[in-house]
């Protein structure tokens, strides 16, 4: 589904990813984790074709990104259709009520009828406990229906691959179970899930692969229960003692 | 009479407006009249009073050009012109240095009220509400009021009522207008106000308009610049010109009637008036009987027929419709100039937002250039300065100029408020596949409009009491009419008063309405 090699990325002389290796089969939820500056959101914003890389490859589900400037985005019309992402901050459209948040892609970017497209955005809405909300403000909601919102709105593209990032930053421990439980049975049908999070917890309850990065490169990859029990790089162990493990 | 008139805080804009526009004609005038007028051996120090002496401060405007007040080319400190020479004479005979204070001629009469000077005199003209307002002198000098046209229409416009459904030309605020409003409505043509008394024939050499109505020494200067031109021997009315003086200083205004009489019987006033070229048979039976006849109360000549005495209330009453009409203008034109500058200035935002290198360029170009210059400036080039290029008419000048000049401003204030939306919102959008055009058409573009609405209200309403300013491309709004009012009746407080409240009818309304549309289409904070 996703595959990444050599991947290297700099901004001005700093360089943030260092030769990256990444290959994510379809249906694996993949913990991205790692300490804050390890890379973890800009890996997820080079495969979004939000950040230009340098050198390496990227390609996710047959669809290729080069090194060099960023493509018009009609030229990445094939990746849009492949990658749905979730923001750390949600990135709702202010002007919009919750229901229209959800609604917006799928009218204008697949083209679905409106009647249509709410129907389906108060499902999404509904199943991730938002229904409610339909038509409330962005400003008007909690951190945490802001995030399930911003879930039902990439959701609700249907992409293959759904990336997030911090996805538990505004949630209470007892919401980010919750919230791991909903991923999980989201990717039942063979939907493949990249999260960027430093949460242990969230990651063990949530991946079936740990990925970590540190100082722009892979260290670890494994199953959780060897990655984040039988830690082998410092950057790791610091990561579970950040944890409280 | 004179050249230029309205706001002194347009003079630099004007005069370089003028010389930028009608540079060959003046260059042409100013050699034709070198050419006829000998030069003035002993000139009145009329910018030097002397210390020794009391002074009589003199107020005129020296904008107006030769014959009547202007700076000598060969040294500008220095004044000259007829109105120049009768101002030294009246000193001299008051044993004073005349010193000369510039003011702009629309506003003598209100600054000789206020004090600023002791006289005002620069073609000033004898009219009932002068006669009512201010102590008047006896009359020095007798114009006419004559028709010119084009050449090629010499035998088709004869007078005034040959130009049926045809526009005529003067200087706004005279009473050579007062008397184009009256005939037009009986004559069905239309009377166009002009700012000053060059451009008038400008732009009937141009086919503007079709005919001009101003004193014959302006048709004789004009018709010395540009070419093609023909004025018509018989005169349309008669007119005076007088020097004003504040109300209560008759005993002043009796000595220099004296002094005057005086000049004209010693052939002093002669000497002057053949100087300058302006002596004829005409003059001379006025300057016969003028010397002795008691000056005229109210309306001794045809001219002053077309403004009838009246108080200020029925000139208000009178002047109801016209400054009312001239508000729907005001409104109209600036309502369609905020629709352009709204569509230029969104078309010229997004450009330098998601244009290519050399758009962007190009509008910045545009922007700074449009911010840099004044919109008077832009006016006169769009009027005048493109004339030979394509001649639009005044409404349509006036709605570009206003529209592409507040375009600029209102392009800064979208991509402000472009810039302001978050990027994250942005790409966002563009992750779930929306195009660029989508993303500022659905996302950025709302949200950004709720940002920049507050500002372009204010500029609304900026731009409401900037119509004004179109006045000078011979378009009556609001501020233009009222002044002709003033003028009329001799003062600003009525006319101003109705003005002021007329805009602010305009504006308060154009306030609220913003400040409900701010408050139900706030963005909310996030």
């Amino acid at each position: 589904m996703l595959s990444i090699a050599n991947l290297r990325l700099s901004r001005g002389s700093q360089a943030v990813l260092r030769d990256v290796d990444l290959d994510v089969r379809r249906g694996e939820r993949v913990a991205l984790m790692g300490l804050s500056g390890g890379g973890k959101t800009t890996v997820l914003r080079a495969i979004c074709a939000l950040e230009p890389f340098e050198s390496g490859r990227l390609d996710v589900g047959g669809f290729a990104l080069r090194p060099g400037p960023l493509p018009r985005e009609s030229q990445l019309r094939g990746l849009r259709r492949l990658v749905g992402m979730v923001f750390q901050f949600h990135h709702l459209f202010a002007h919009l009520t919750v229901l229209e948040n959800v609604s917006l892609a799928q009218v204008h970017a697949l083209g679905a009828p409106r009647h249509e497209a709410d129907a389906r955005s108060r499902a999404w809405l509904e199943s991730l406990g938002v229904g409610a909300r339909c038509g409330a403000r962005p400003s008007e909601l909690s951190g945490g229906e802001a995030q399930r919102v911003a879930i039902a709105r990439a959701m609700s593209m249907d992409p293959p691959l759904l990336l997030m990032d911090e996805p538990t930053a505004s949630l209470d421990p007892a919401r980010r179970g919750e919230l791991a439980a909903t991923l999980v049975s989201l990717t039942s049908a063979g939907r493949t899930l990249l999260v960027a999070t430093h949460d242990v917890p969230f990651a063990q309850s949530l991946a079936n692969r740990v990925v970590v990065l540190a100082d722009g490169r892979v260290v670890e990859d494994g199953r959780p229960d060897d990655v984040l029990v039988r830690p082998t790089h410092p950057a790791t162990r610091a990561l579970l003692q950040g944890n409280g493990k | 009479m004179t050249g230029f008139r309205g706001d002194t805080r347009l003079l630099f804009a004007r005069v370089l407006v003028l010389a930028l526009t009608t540079a060959p004609a003046f260059a042409l005038g100013a050699s034709a009249r070198q050419a006829s007028v000998p030069a003035v051996a002993a000139q009145p120090a009329a910018s030097r009073p002397s210390s020794s002496s009391p002074v009589l401060r003199w107020g005129g405007d020296s904008e107006g050009g030769a014959p009547f007040v202007e700076a000598d080319p060969a040294n500008p400190a220095i004044l000259r012109g007829f109105d120049v020479e009768v101002a030294a004479i009246i000193a001299e005979g008051l044993g004073r240095s005349p010193q000369f204070v510039q003011v702009a001629w629309s506003s003598i009469d209100a600054s000789v009220q206020r004090g600023d000077f002791d006289i005002g005199m620069s073609g000033v003209e004898d009219t009932p509400a002068r006669r009512a307002q201010l102590t008047v002198t006896i009359p020095y000098f007798e114009f006419r009021e004559v028709l010119t046209v084009r050449r090629v229409d010499a035998g088709k416009y004869r007078t005034l009522a040959d130009l049926r459904g045809r526009r005529v030309g003067t200087l706004g605020g005279t009473q050579a207008y007062e008397l184009l409003l009256a005939a037009g409505r009986t004559d069905g043509f239309v009377a166009v106000s002009y700012d000053d008394d060059v451009h008038p024939y400008t732009d009937l050499a141009d086919g503007r308009v079709d005919a001009v109505l101003l004193d014959h020494i302006i048709a004789a200067r004009a018709q010395r610049r540009i070419a093609g031109l023909f004025t018509e021997p018989k005169e349309v009315a008669v007119g005076h010109y007088v020097a004003v003086l504040a109300p209560g200083r008759e005993a002043l205004r009796d000595r220099i009637d004296n002094i005057l009489r005086q000049a004209m019987r010693d052939g002093r006033l002669e000497r002057v008036y053949r100087t300058w070229s302006i002596w004829d048979d005409g003059q001379a039976a006025f300057l016969r009987t003028a010397g002795t006849a008691a000056p005229p109360s109210n309306g001794a000549d045809s001219a002053r027929d077309a403004a009838p005495p009246q108080g200020q209330l029925a000139a208000t009453i009178r002047y109801l419709p016209a400054v009312l009409r001239a508000a729907v203008i005001s409104i109209v034109l600036s309502c369609l100039s905020m629709a352009l500058a709204v569509f230029v200035g969104v078309l010229v935002a997004s450009g330098r937002l998601y244009g290519r290198r050399w758009l962007r360029l190009a509008l910045t170009a545009y922007v700074e250039v449009t911010r840099g210059t004044p919109v008077l400036l832009q006016l006169f080039v769009i009027y005048y300065g493109m004339s030979s290029v394509i001649r639009l008419p005044a409404f349509v000048a006036a709605w570009i100029g206003l529209g592409l000049n507040y375009a600029a401003y209102e392009s800064e204030i979208y991509r402000g408020a472009l810039l302001a939306v978050p990027v994250g919102q942005l790409e966002a959008a563009r992750t779930l596949g929306l195009t660029e055009a989508q993303v500022l058409r659905l996302i950025r573009g709302p949200q950004a409009f709720r940002l920049a609405l507050a500002p372009m209200t204010n500029d609304f309403v900026a731009l409401l009491k900037d119509s004004s300013l179109v006045s000078v491309i011979t378009v009556i709004e609001l501020t233009k009419q009222t002044q002709i009012f003033a003028a009329n009746v001799g003062s600003w407080v009525l006319p101003g008063a109705l003005c002021a409240a007329l805009y602010l009818a305009m504006s308060l309304p154009l306030s609220r309405l913003a400040r409900h549309l701010e408050k139900s289409w706030k963005l909310p904070q996030s």
